[in-house]
């Protein structure tokens, strides 16, 4: 039953009594040098047709011969999501008929995939982790692009994309909920990044994704699936799936049949549009590309792999958890992307991990938000926020006066240490200069004094508050409250 | 003997004499070409000025001291080799006018060998057929009977090589496309074992049993050519690292106690009884020499030709789809839409064979007659792959007739594409396992038409082909026959 909960709060009033099942099939773009098939540079957004050769062109008698380092990278997904590597697998022919198609078949991976079953385990908003399977993944290559803005009456090929290698991730049908597929999507795109197969970028189509959604009675068989295709952000994906099922329902809920189809979401209307149905889907006609011998992989080609395997989002995650006393949020958050993780991990060497956590979640990744700025292109190395976090746990400054400093490295620049001295921001901790700022103001304020005394205890932040503007804010506020406090027993 | 018989080695060493040079060697086959091309039809395209710059490149070369067996000297490729600022059409309306931007990698090679590139040859269309009556540039004329076809794919190479028009040429087997036309023409042509000869930049019909390889006059010529084809590529993934020997180290080795095996299946019903008489007449030649001779089976070579006649297709229809009119291939005016494109150019530029191999492809590749065509053809070659495993195990190599009949009609088969397939009953099951094979001249009908024997050999023999035709020829002189041509006649 809490999978039908999940629908009713994805669904948006999705009546209890239908359960979706949801399948993804993501293709990340792999982010080697050269293409797939060829020496050709992969670079996004160079001239049209500038980065091809005989073999992407698809000149007669060119003949494809397999990157290395894109077979690497599909045996790097495979060990992280703990799944089968097959040893002998075998390149398909997918034939269309397609102009930024040049070769007329697209050379993928059918009956023998590299990548075999796996899984991934995400993490839920109400702490609940659910683990999804992965059925396969897949080398492949992409396509080039059709230009119909630039000519009329006509359109124009750039090829400059055909060859650049894809892997393919098709993930069982077992999310149940719009929030689950984003969070399984979220995953796969850390993942992606931390092993460094994928650049990850939505925007240029390096990271993008497919959905199966389906609906069906809790238990019954699975329903008649559409497939949405090209979500290029997480967003579109839970709005698409979101108005999928509302459609399916209403579709469902009057009598009606789901056709098996292929439908496009229009970000621009909320809504997906069917492209073509089952009976006008293509008999792709797969077959074994004679080019190319069987992949083969051999056990010293996996272990290489294993040893260089940086550590992945759930182990660093725990670590964190046990090496810096951090909660599993906390953790999480840290651990979402692998640049993010290393910088925690740089500001908390030698700092508390609690105060480096808090500094590197609330001001900078705040400061960051509210810029616009990834943290790959962060102003503020790890270092300098180190130092920073540093003064504060050797009570050179206030935590008040870290803040100042910390908006004035980030927008301005500058060095910690400088910034304090040229300043003037050390912290006072001379117990003889703050008792006799407090010995200052307790003799100016007899009155409230008096109250204090008289068991108006809320005074104390008066008091506080006049001490530490006294000090222009320099003032250690323990040592403040401590001396204060002795005063005012006083009598 | 005139400069258009000399083999390799009687050329090379008339350059080294100083005899002649490239450029009078070269000028003296291109009026050859000139004179007797017109009858026999075998060029597509003739490269006169590049030849004479490649020629005078050459002596330089030998002015400098260098030498080497294929320095200076002319040859051909077959019109399926991608040639760098040279048209190659694999004789369709297709490609009319295509110039590769890039040279296939065997071009390359015997390129940086010095050799003369005379022009390009014509084929059957893509190499789809066994007469060379597909090409779109008409057919190739048998020059020994020029009513007679020159059998193909291979024919241009075939006729040129026969006619004295180039002493070697490059040709591309599929399933008996330089061995049939060898056999019908008195040549001698090798397909290597497939994965010896590079397929970068040959124009693909089926990619999995296309394979290169040269045709000549004679083994040893062969030999010469091979051991600059036989070269691992790189470029292309099927090319085998041990693709290169040197095969002429064991030319010379008397047959003495070389076991060969006669199979059963290739002297039944329909081989012409002048071919069976002349190849056992050429295995006896073999015994006189020390071999001897045993019967053997290959059980599944009856069902060759139905299955290469499944997969090559497949591969075809796949092969081909990139010929679509949107970039480098004939397009048809005016399409209405892009699939009209498509159509209308494919209809325009393909010619009836080439047509009828990608429907038949795309028909046994289809959703739901995969299982029972495809697949079911792709256990068959297991099976005929065992048959010559067997057989090897017994023998080393297989003796027999290359073709069912001599050279036939023009237009004799062309309404009946079956019995054309049949012409390639002895040559196919060699492409389907993958084994090397070759085929030499064994005699001559009453009508005066050559006949060819074949030799199948085990992966990696191709050098002991070469040696048994090698020896064979030593004794033999059916290859040394010429056909009398009339310059300007037919």
């Amino acid at each position: 039953m809490a999978s039908c909960a999940s629908v009713l709060a994805g669904g948006g009033g999705l009546s209890m009594d239908w359960e979706v099942v949801i399948g993804l099939e993501v293709h990340a773009q792999l982010n080697t040098a050269t293409k797939i098939f060829c020496g050709c540079p992969t670079a996004f957004g160079a001239e049209p047709n500038s980065h091809t050769c005989p073999v992407c062109l698809a000149m007669p008698g060119a003949l494809p011969a397999l990157n290395a380092a894109a077979v690497d990278k599909a045996i790097a997904l495979g060990l992280a999501i703990g799944a089968e590597l097959n040893r002998h697998s075998v390149f398909a022919r997918k034939n269309y008929f397609y102009p930024d198609l040049p070769k007329g078949y697209q050379i993928s991976q059918y009956e023998l995939p590299v990548v075999g079953k796996g899984t991934l385990t995400v993490q839920l908003a109400d702490g609940v982790e659910k683990v999804v399977g992965v059925t396969r993944a897949h080398l492949e290559e992409d396509a080039g692009k059709s230009l119909h803005e630039a000519f009329i009456g006509q359109s124009g090929i750039d090829l400059n994309r055909a060859g650049t290698p894809l892997l393919e991730i098709v993930s069982e049908p077992d999310m149940r909920s719009p929030a689950e597929a984003v969070a399984y999507l979220k995953k796969l795109h850390a993942l992606v990044r931390y092993l460094d197969i994928c650049d990850g970028n939505m925007q240029e189509g390096s990271f993008r994704c497919d959905a199966n959604v389906s609906l069906r009675r809790p238990g019954a068989a699975y329903g008649t699936r559409a497939e949405i295709k090209n979500l290029n952000s997480f967003r579109f994906l839970e709005k698409a799936i979101e108005y999928e099922i509302i459609r399916q329902r209403d579709i469902l809920e009057s009598g009606g049949q789901i056709v098996q189809e292929t439908r496009l979401y229009d970000a621009n209307r909320d809504e997906t549009r069917s492209m073509r149905s089952k009976e006008e889907a293509n008999d792709y006609r797969y077959f074994p590309d004679p080019d190319l011998l069987p992949l083969v992989l051999d056990e010293s080609r996996i272990e290489r792999i294993r040893d260089i395997l940086p550590e992945l989002p759930d182990a660093k995650r725990t670590r964190f958890m046990s090496q810096y006393a951090l909660t599993v949020y906390d953790a999480g958050v840290l651990t979402a992307g692998r640049f993010l993780a290393d910088y925690y991990e740089q500001v908390a060497a030698g700092v508390d991990g609690k105060l480096a956590a808090n500094w590197v979640m609330g001001d900078l990744l705040g400061a960051l938000n509210k810029a616009g700025i990834e943290i790959e292109d962060c102003p503020v190395s790890a270092e300098k926020l180190r130092l920073l976090v540093q003064r504060i746990a050797d009570q050179t400054i206030s935590g008040k006066i870290a803040k100042e400093i910390f908006e004035e490295i980030f927008y301005r620049g500058g060095e910690v240490d400088a910034i304090i001295d040229g300043r003037g921001l050390r912290q006072i901790t001379d117990v003889a200069a703050i008792a006799a700022m407090v010995d200052a103001i307790v003799t100016a304020n007899p009155q409230q004094v008096a109250d204090f005394r008289a068991g108006k205890d809320k005074l104390l932040g008066f008091f506080v508050g006049q001490v530490m503007k006294a000090s222009q804010g320099k003032a250690n506020p323990d040592q403040v409250n401590a001396i204060l406090l002795e005063r005012l027993q006083k009598s | 003997m005139e400069l258009h018989e000399f083999s390799l080695r009687e050329l090379r060493r008339g350059l080294q004499e100083r005899d002649f040079s490239s450029v009078e060697l070269t000028t003296t086959l291109l009026k050859r070409i000139s004179a007797l091309n017109p009858a026999l039809n075998a060029f597509v395209t003739v490269t006169e000025s590049k030849a004479l710059a490649a020629a005078a490149a050459a002596d330089a070369r030998r002015a400098a001291g260098e030498d080497g067996p294929l320095l200076g000297i002319p040859m051909a490729h077959k019109d399926i080799f991608c040639t760098a600022g040279v048209r190659t059409t694999c004789a369709s309306k297709m490609l009319e006018h295509f110039v590769a931007p890039y040279n296939a990698t065997v071009v390359e090679r015997l390129a940086a060998e010095g050799m003369v590139t005379l022009g390009k040859l014509n084929m059957d269309e893509f190499a789809m057929g066994s007469s060379n009556e597909t090409s779109y540039f008409g057919p190739v004329r048998n020059p020994w009977h020029t009513d007679m076809v020159p059998g193909g794919s291979s024919g241009g190479s075939a006729a040129a090589v026969a006619a004295g028009l180039v002493p070697v040429a490059t040709g591309t087997d599929t399933g008996g496309s330089i061995r049939q036309p060898a056999a019908l023409c008195g040549i001698t042509g090798i397909k290597p074992t497939y994965g010896r000869v590079s397929r970068y930049g040959m124009i693909a019909f089926a990619s999995s049993l296309d394979q290169g390889g040269p045709m000549a006059r004679n083994a040893e010529d062969c030999a010469l050519m091979l051991n600059v084809m036989a070269a691992h590529d790189p470029r292309d993934s099927t090319s085998h690292p041990a693709a290169a020997s040197d095969f002429l180290r064991g030319l010379d080795r008397p047959l003495q106690g070389l076991r060969v095996g006669v199979p059963e299946e290739f002297f039944g019903a329909g081989l012409d009884p002048e071919v069976a008489a002349a190849v056992q007449t050429g295995i006896a030649e073999l015994v006189r020499q020390g071999a001897t001779v045993q019967s053997i089976r290959l059980p599944n070579n009856p069902h060759a030709v139905s299955t290469y006649y499944v997969l090559a297709p497949a591969e075809a229809s796949s092969n081909l789809a990139r010929f679509d009119g949107v970039r480098y291939t004939h397009r048809a005016a005016n399409p209405a839409d892009l699939t009209d494109l498509y159509q209308q150019s494919r209809y325009e530029g393909f010619g009836a064979e080439v047509r009828r191999r990608i429907l038949v492809g795309t028909y046994v590749l289809s959703a739901g007659y995969y299982d029972a065509y495809y697949r079911k053809a792709q256990q068959v070659r297991s099976l005929i792959r065992e048959d010559f495993r067997r057989a090897f195990a017994e023998v080393d190599v297989i003796v027999g007739p290359t073709t069912p009949t001599p050279a036939f009609p023009l237009g004799a088969k062309n309404a009946d594409p079956v019995a054309m397939y049949l012409a390639d009953i002895y040559t196919i099951a060699v492409n389907l396992a993958g084994i090397p094979a070759l085929s030499l001249p064994c005699g001559f009908t009453a009508a005066g038409l050559p006949i060819g024997m074949q030799l199948m050999g085990d992966y990696f023999a191709d050098d002991l082909l070469l040696n048994v035709a090698h020896r064979y020829q030593q004794e033999t002189q059916w290859h040394r026959a010429r056909p009398s041509l009339q310059a300007g006649g037919a």
